[in-house]
């Protein structure tokens, strides 16, 4: 059974200007010891969809399911989402900086949060208690450390600190919010590896939000990319890098700068995000998608199977068989929009052949 | 010190200088004075942003400069730019010492010499029309006045892949990577020979990043524009670059053709650098050997002594705590590929100390 399950999940936000809808009808489960990628570009709603999940959104319309152990996350009171809320569900943000206290001492902070979940420990106990954590995640020297304010750790040991905290209550999911947009490459490499073995000892579910490609491959069991508040695919990690079937996909892949061709020009995906208050009709990504189709332009593609079998989904109106970065498969994509396309689709086709990689318009 | 390619002269008259050779830096110091507590603070120490660093960037060529946060990469470009004096040593452009010039003086090489920086937001004055954002260089140097400014300007937007009729928009009506085209207009105003970029894409979702990189491309083969290109992530280097810079703690690690120390690092920190940045590529990653390192960057107040990487690397000895290695072509490389190691990584070694966790 998996531990999170979250079905049609859809987050809007009013605001002067009109309705943003920054998820749409999301779903998506995470089992116990793996770890799901959530892919995206800025805006695409990966943070407000895990955010809306810890009733982190205020202002926020929820609607939809989110079945955390048996309890339905959307809707859940203060008090009993307070005692979920890091116990139960930690968080991880991308700045620790700004999610830690500066005026208070780390390990404070982290006697805190074991504090407030459970009041029979005492103040000397919890700092113990982090003193134990903060050696565990691979501060140095944790018995000085640990009365060291935030300032006078580095980003990398901040970060660690703060999955000290997440870790401290033995949830059984973490939430990783760009825990490492922030640090440097061998940095990331040393919380990487942290976040695995800490997962591995304590078969924690882990949900890790990124817009790098490089982190999920390294660490992911499965991947979502999100487009646009909705899910563009859904599958096994290798699937995704070595089997896209979406445009959106196949376009993030190949927009990445690769060793193997260093030097040769880069294939931007045409255009930038949509504004998420006055979304494109029918699929949201028809507007930059080499491949628009008739139905693209009306129509909104649900996920559905694609490839071989198994949990490979995609919601894209192009052949279920079209996976793959190969010749030929670019063949089938090739004759599905030879078909699929007349009128008002070849005029969008048209507009992004006609300026491959130029951002569009202004928003405003 | 440190480059054997110079011959440690520092002399009046800059050996050597090519017709290829735009900029070389030698042996450039840069000291940042830590006051003392109290009202009038006397100078306690100094941060040793950069020390000792000598490169060269070549006509039309980019030069990528890596190195992690604090390493001193973008000290060591607002020295070349002369946005800040340098301590010691020189810059030459064209063969020209620009060192420290006075403000006249400096002038018209800062025509040549412009910079595009990371944050498309900050750079950028909110409260500006973008067409006197881009139009600003021609004001202040005196080139170009009224509606021919105005043709130059639209031009130039045209040029970079924006709406010249947005010409009145402010910064804000602008997407991130349009803000970033926009930096770009105003670095090329001036026809420059040299653009410092300084993480010009590290703000930008990759769908953007590679729109914006093959601009970078595009505008150095119509203007033969030589790019120092600084970036924290190393697939962008690598795709951008024509020769490489490793930076650590303010000195120069290796250098060499981006193939050579990509492929061939003999660096050790440079193989560390390069095991750890993430790949796109599930197979590759779980292949790699990575080499963790142990701690963290130590403080350029007190750089350690001998080779600045000895407390962290894995091939260290006694002599790398005393001797400072000079940065030198090794054995068996090509005379372009300097190292300043005692120990350079041979083809083949492993270097993890500690296995790749288990594969699931």
């Amino acid at each position: 059974m998996s531990l999170l399950e979250v079905t049609d999940l859809r987050v809007s936000f009013p605001t002067a200007d009109g309705v943003v809808q920054a998820v749409r009808g999301v779903s998506f489960s995470v089992e116990p010891g793996r770890t799901l990628g959530i892919v995206g570009e800025s805006g695409s709603g990966k943070t407000v969809l895990t955010q809306s999940l810890l009733g982190l959104t205020p202002g926020g319309q929820i609607s939809g399911q989110a079945m955390f152990d048996g309890v339905n996350l959307v809707g859940l009171g203060t008090k009993e989402m307070q005692r979920i809320r890091g116990k139960e569900i930690a968080v991880i943000f991308q700045d620790p900086l700004t999610s830690l206290h500066p005026l208070y001492k780390v390990g404070w902070q982290i006697s805190e949060m074991i504090r407030a979940h459970d009041k029979s420990v005492t103040k000397a106990q919890g700092i113990e208690r982090a003193t134990e954590l903060l050696g565990r995640v691979g501060i140095p020297r944790p018995r000085e450390r640990v009365n060291d304010y935030p300032h006078q750790f580095s980003g990398g040991m901040r970060q660690r600190a703060m999955i000290a905290m997440a870790i401290s209550l033995s949830p059984k999911l973490i939430i990783a919010d760009e825990p490492t947009t922030a640090l440097d490459a061998t940095v990331q490499a040393q919380i990487l590896d942290l976040l695995l073995r800490l997962q591995q000892e304590s078969d924690t579910a882990l949900l890790m939000i990124t817009h790098d490609l490089g982190v999920v491959a390294d660490i992911a069991d499965n991947v979502m990319v999100m487009y646009a508040g909705r899910a563009a695919e859904k599958a096994s990690k290798r699937d995704i890098f070595y089997e896209p079937h979406h445009p959106y996909t196949k376009g993030l892949l190949e927009s990445i700068p690769h060793s193997s061709a260093a030097g040769e020009r880069l294939r931007p995906i045409t255009g930038q995000p949509p504004s998420l208050i006055n979304l494109p009709s029918g699929c949201a990504f028809h507007p930059r998608c080499a491949y628009v189709m008739d139905r693209c332009l009306g129509d909104q593609p649900n996920l559905i199977p694609v490839g071989d079998a198994g949990e490979h989904r995609s919601a894209c109106y192009l052949p279920a068989a079209a996976i793959g970065l190969s010749e030929q498969v670019e063949e089938l994509r090739k004759q599905a929009v030879e078909m699929g396309r007349s009128g008002a689709s070849a005029k969008v086709a048209e507009a992004i052949a006609a300026a491959p990689e130029s951002e569009g318009s202004v928003i405003a | 010190m440190t480059d054997s390619l110079a011959g440690n002269a520092v002399s009046d008259a800059p050996p050597d200088m090519s017709d290829d050779t735009l900029v070389r830096v030698d042996n450039l110091v840069k000291y940042f004075p830590v006051k003392g507590s109290g009202m009038i603070g006397r100078t306690v120490s100094h941060v040793q942003a950069v020390d000792g660093v000598s490169l060269t960037v070549k006509r039309g060529q980019t030069l990528g400069l890596v190195g992690e946060t604090g390493c001193g990469k973008s000290t060591l470009a607002r020295c070349i730019a002369g946005l800040i004096p340098a301590t010691s040593g020189k810059v030459y452009f064209e063969g020209k010492d620009i060192t420290n010039l006075p403000r006249g003086t400096m002038r018209p090489y800062r025509r040549e010499i412009q910079m595009i920086f990371q944050d498309p937001y900050g750079s950028l004055n909110p409260r500006r029309r973008v067409g006197s954002i881009i139009g600003e260089p021609f004001a202040i140097h005196k080139t170009a006045t009224g509606p021919q400014r105005k043709k130059a300007v639209q031009d130039l937007m045209e040029r970079v892949g924006l709406n010249p009729e947005h010409y009145n928009r402010f910064p804000a009506e602008f997407s991130g990577g349009q803000r970033q085209r926009i930096g770009v207009a105003r670095a090329l105003a001036l026809r420059p020979k040299l653009i410092i970029c300084d993480e010009p894409v590290s703000a930008l979702d990759v769908s953007i990043q590679a729109q914006v990189l093959n601009l970078l491309a595009d505008l150095q083969d119509d203007f033969g524009l030589s790019y120092l290109f600084i970036a924290h992530d190393l697939e962008v280097v690598r795709h951008v670059s024509d020769a490489v810079t490793v930076m650590y703690l303010g000195r120069v690690a290796e250098f060499g053709p981006g193939d050579q120390v990509y492929d061939h690092a003999r660096h050790p920190y440079s193989a560390a650098l390069l095991s750890a940045a993430p790949a796109a590529d599930p197979d590759a990653a779980a292949a790699r050997q990575r080499i963790i390192l142990t701690g963290d960057v130590p403080s350029p107040i007190n750089p350690p002594s001998g080779c600045r990487f000895h407390p962290r690397c894995p091939k260290a000895q006694d002599r790398c705590g005393i001797d400072e290695p000079a940065l030198e072509s090794k054995a068996g490389d090509p005379i372009t590929h300097l190292t300043a190691c005692h120990f350079p990584v041979e083809t083949g070694e492993v270097l993890a100390r500690a296995d790749r966790r288990e594969q699931r």
